[in-house]
């Protein structure tokens, strides 16, 4: 199976990967998927809480060049966005703009996945409700 | 001199050796004639040259040359050894002995033996991928007719006590049939010292052509026959029809000749990189070999790399080094490998391994590129492994409640 470049792109230069501090409390981190299944996840976001906006965003994942890259892309789409904005990012966007093939289509929904865990832990330790999601249909 | 793209998965196919190719060429355009047809010149030729190509083949094995029925190559070996000692020995029984790490084609062919009402066994393998002897003694009763056990794994290299395995065999009565694919060329095979009924092996695993391949059957002490799985015109002493594939069958012959040449030579070449190439690869943290070194292949090492996706890791290097991974994202299927599994390897282990299969024509330079390319992308990968972060701050993994998915 071939690569598409962006993905190749993705994986030999990995946008935005590290570690923000998970105890402070403008920061929300999403950790999903398991080893198990080959693939873990774990994506951060930092907020500005005047504006609400997200300021920074890193991750690191275990697995194949395809969740690498999702991971990647997510954390570039995230960066500048409010909260609410994020929220709107869906996997399929992540799909088509890496082309990935059918049997990829778990890693975007992964990538979303991570992004919706990082929100409800930044709502949950900034006092807010944790957003009720929809179990996420491809896994 | 360093060649790129650089071939380690000879456990896949191996590139054919030129003298092979060389010894084909006149079967196709010149010497064309059917081995079967009796009056003329065109299948008097072919048929010597089959005659001589399975003399070149049993002599690899130590066989004798009517015990070799060529085939399409090691899966029809398989089935046809399966199915047509299930069929000839009917009134015996039906119990067939097996174990959970051998290849699809006989697992597979052991289901379908379940289906049309035959029982099978599958033995458990230990960590380093043996199975236990004992436990293979007190698996056989009265209905018992064929143990097939594989002489070497494809995925570990992991080589099968085959004498031990005869011997309980011989003792009780019952046929042994070995899938020896990865073994025969590579290491010493034959089946009269290690007591085999039946073995297949193919050639493109040998540096010969693929699309050939052979059942050895015996046929002395005792003699065993198989109900032949295709009908027609009863070729092979009636156990395989169909024409045979002269210009196949000439390589596969030339690749026995020069396997058992140059097997000491190739081994002694290939293991000593094998092992440079464990030893450096080793040097990283958390490395660890599948299955048994010490039974094993000598052109096979299987090494996961803890925290690290087989697919992500290949996917560093893969433009310029061929190589297999057992992480599910390789294959078709969702799990990953089966045969790490059985030998008891979490699915974080198994999703981290990476197969090399080195073979006669890997040079030194190569495994130096190897080493070099595999620990740089081990290392970046890591750095970038939320599961090396938590192993790194002593995070016991085990104890986290990961999102099912």
């Amino acid at each position: 199976m071939a690569y598409s470049d962006k993905v190749i792109d993705h994986y030999s230069n990995p946008k935005n990967v590290g570690t923000l501090d998970k105890s402070s409390k403008n920061v929300g981190t999403g950790l999903v998927g398991a080893p198990e299944c080959g693939d873990v996840m774990r994506l951060q976001i930092q907020v500005d809480e005047a504006t609400g906006m997200i300021t920074d965003a890193k991750f690191k994942t275990f697995g194949c060049g395809s969740a690498i890259a999702s991971s990647s892309l997510a954390t570039e789409w995230l960066k500048g966005k409010s909260i609410d904005e994020a929220l709107k990012i869906d996997n399929m966007a992540i799909v088509e703009e890496l082309s990935l093939p059918p049997v990829k289509i778990h890693c975007s929904v992964l990538a979303e996945d991570a992004i919706k865990g990082a929100i409800n832990d930044y709502r949950i330790k900034n006092g807010m409700e944790a957003i009720k999601f929809e179990e996420s249909v491809v896994h | 001199m360093l060649n790129l793209p650089i071939y380690l998965d000879n456990n896949a196919t191996t590139q054919m050796d030129k003298r092979v190719f060389e010894a084909m060429t006149p079967y196709f355009l010149d010497h064309f004639g059917n081995a079967a047809s009796r009056n003329h010149p065109f299948g008097w030729q072919a048929e010597e040259a089959v005659d001589y190509a399975r003399g070149q083949v049993a002599k690899l094995i130590g066989a004798d040359p009517k015990e070799i029925i060529f085939t399409s190559g090691a899966t029809e070996a398989d089935n046809l050894a399966i199915k047509g000692v299930y069929e000839m020995y009917s009134s015996k029984g039906n119990h067939i002995i097996t174990a959970t790490t051998e290849h699809k084609a006989v697992l597979d062919t052991c289901k379908h033996i379940e289906k049309i009402g035959g029982e099978v066994t599958y033995l458990q393998v230990d960590k380093e991928g043996l199975i236990d002897l004992k436990e293979l003694e007190a698996a056989i009763k009265p209905t018992t007719i064929l143990i097939a056990i594989m002489y070497a794994n494809n995925e570990i290299g992991t080589i099968q006590p085959v004498k031990e395995i005869s011997a309980i065999a011989r003792k009780n009565g019952v046929l042994f049939f070995t899938d020896a694919t990865q073994a025969v060329g590579k290491i010493p095979v034959d089946v009269n010292k290690d007591g085999i009924d039946l073995m297949a092996f193919t050639a493109h695993k040998m540096y010969g052509p693929k699309g050939v391949g052979a059942l050895y059957v015996r046929r002395k002490n005792p003699r065993v026959k198989v109900t032949a799985q295709m009908d027609g015109g009863g070729h092979e002493r009636g156990m395989r029809s169909g024409t045979l594939n002269v210009p196949g069958i000439v390589g596969f012959g030339k690749a026995c000749e020069l396997c058992m040449q140059e097997m000491e030579a190739d081994t002694q070449h290939i293991s000593k990189m094998r092992d440079h190439l464990e030893t450096e690869l080793l040097k990283l943290e958390e490395a660890y070999v599948n299955g048994s070194r010490e039974h094993r292949l000598p052109h096979v090492a299987n090494i996961s790399f803890k925290h690290v996706e087989g697919e992500g890791l290949l996917m560093g290097f893969n433009k310029n080094i061929a190589l297999s991974s057992g992480s599910a994202c390789t294959s078709a299927s969702l799990e990953p490998s089966y045969v790490l599994k059985a030998l008891g390897l979490g699915d974080d282990l198994a999703h981290s391994s990476l197969r090399f299969g080195l073979g006669r024509f890997t040079n030194d330079e190569q495994i130096e590129y190897t080493i070099k390319a595999i620990s740089e992308t081990v290392l970046k990968l890591r750095e970038m492994s939320p599961l090396w972060e938590m192993y790194k701050e002593g995070i016991d993994l085990n104890t986290i409640e990961w999102a099912a998915h």
